[in-house]
């Protein structure tokens, strides 16, 4: 098998991340879905790196793995402080700035 | 000799991956498409969350199997253990019952989601296809001295400033999130005495409230108690189960039970009624 597979995968698990983001509307699921794209970055890198034969790519992995971290935790606390204003986590609701 | 076969081999498996791992490539990988696939369409986000801690499980095997040995450990420990348990404690907060809503506020959405995920995926795996990735060289030589060893190396020489950027945004985001979800409470909590003499004032209810399972069968804490006639009351039972919609009335159980014992009887009369008839 050639390792390009991986990428493909990756590539496969983004696309449906980013569909994911666009036809959600629960603000956790859409999160989730950025999470998986997060993720399937970070299986090219690791990818990356094991095609170069250096680690540096799974070095970037690593860095990404930490921000998704820091991420999350402002993302989920902005939702939950969302969610006790408006009593809802639909992405929809939260049009207070519209006319 | 076992020198020369040994590089032999090497110099293949550097061209392309063992039939195993192959074999776990498809299986594996299809299994994380389709938990990709249940994140996006599970209407539950604990489902949805379930999916993706699996597909992330997946991955981790990957990683594992493309001799990232550190990332795959640390993607076990901090995305399914740490992230994911954090997702699920917010799913819980925000109330499990709580599903999406599938009314489309702009019309054809979804379709022009689909349409536009499709597009970029044809695109994103083109420009894969168009590449030229020949190079392969495999991480035996990296992963010699150790792959965490390695890592170290790389994080604490050439990488050792975004290394100390992270721990600065790790503060942040500490910080923020605690920011962000602590509440100040801007009026003083009332006392006891001030609630009593309130509700003196509003007389609506001025005793405690009604226990439940007075005077029905069953004294659990989600029968209504029963009123003088006989109906059941609602207010005995406490506000969360009547928002759920919890209640168990089983005041007509007593009146249920004499029905079925009486048809019971009125069976076994009936059939003794035939037996005696066919001794005649």
């Amino acid at each position: 098998m050639n390792p390009v597979n991986y990428l493909y995968l990756a590539a496969l698990l983004f696309t449906i991340g980013a569909t994911g983001v666009l036809i959600r509307r629960n603000a956790i699921v859409v999160f989730m879905c950025i999470e998986l794209m997060l993720n399937a970055c970070n299986l090219a890198f690791v990818t990356f790196s094991r095609m170069h034969g250096n680690l540096d790519g799974q070095i970037i992995a690593f860095f990404t793995m930490v921000v998704a971290a820091a991420e999350v935790v402002v993302g989920l606390a902005i939702i939950v402080s969302l969610f006790r204003s408006r009593h809802s986590a639909s992405v929809d609701d939260a049009s207070l700035m519209k006319l | 000799m076992t020198a020369q076969l040994a590089a032999h081999s090497t110099s293949l498996a550097a061209y392309s991956t063992s039939t195993g791992e192959a074999f776990q490539f498809w299986v594996l990988g299809t299994v994380a498409v389709i938990g990709a696939l249940c994140t996006v369409f599970m209407k539950k986000s604990v489902h949805s969350a379930l999916c993706l801690a699996g597909t992330m499980i997946i991955l981790a095997v990957f990683y594992l199997a493309n001799g990232a040995y550190f990332l795959g450990i640390v993607q076990v420990v901090v995305y399914t253990g740490a992230i994911m348990m954090l997702f699920l404690f917010v799913v819980m907060l925000v109330g499990v019952t709580a599903a999406d809503s599938l009314t489309e506020t702009i019309k054809g959405q979804r379709w022009l989601a689909l349409l536009c995920g499709l597009g970029f995926g044809i695109l994103l795996c083109a420009g894969i296809g168009n590449a030229s990735l020949n190079e392969f060289n495999g991480l035996a030589q990296a992963n010699a001295g150790g792959n965490v060893e390695g890592l170290a190396t790389l994080i604490f020489t050439k990488y050792v400033f975004a290394f100390e950027i992270t721990g600065a945004l790790l503060i942040t985001a500490a910080v923020g999130a605690m920011v962000l979800t602590h509440r100040e409470r801007t009026e003083r909590a009332k006392t006891q005495r001030e609630m009593a003499e309130e509700r003196v004032r509003k007389n609506v209810q001025l005793p405690p409230l009604p226990a439940p399972g007075v005077y029905a069968r069953h004294n659990a804490v989600d029968i209504p108690g029963l009123l003088p006639d006989g109906t059941p009351s609602e207010l005995t039972v406490i506000k969360t189960l009547r928002d759920r919609g919890q209640i168990r009335d089983v005041s007509d159980e007593a009146l249920k039970d004499l029905k079925a014992l009486e048809q019971r009887s009125g069976e076994r009369l009936g059939r003794g009624d035939r037996a005696e008839e066919a001794a005649k």
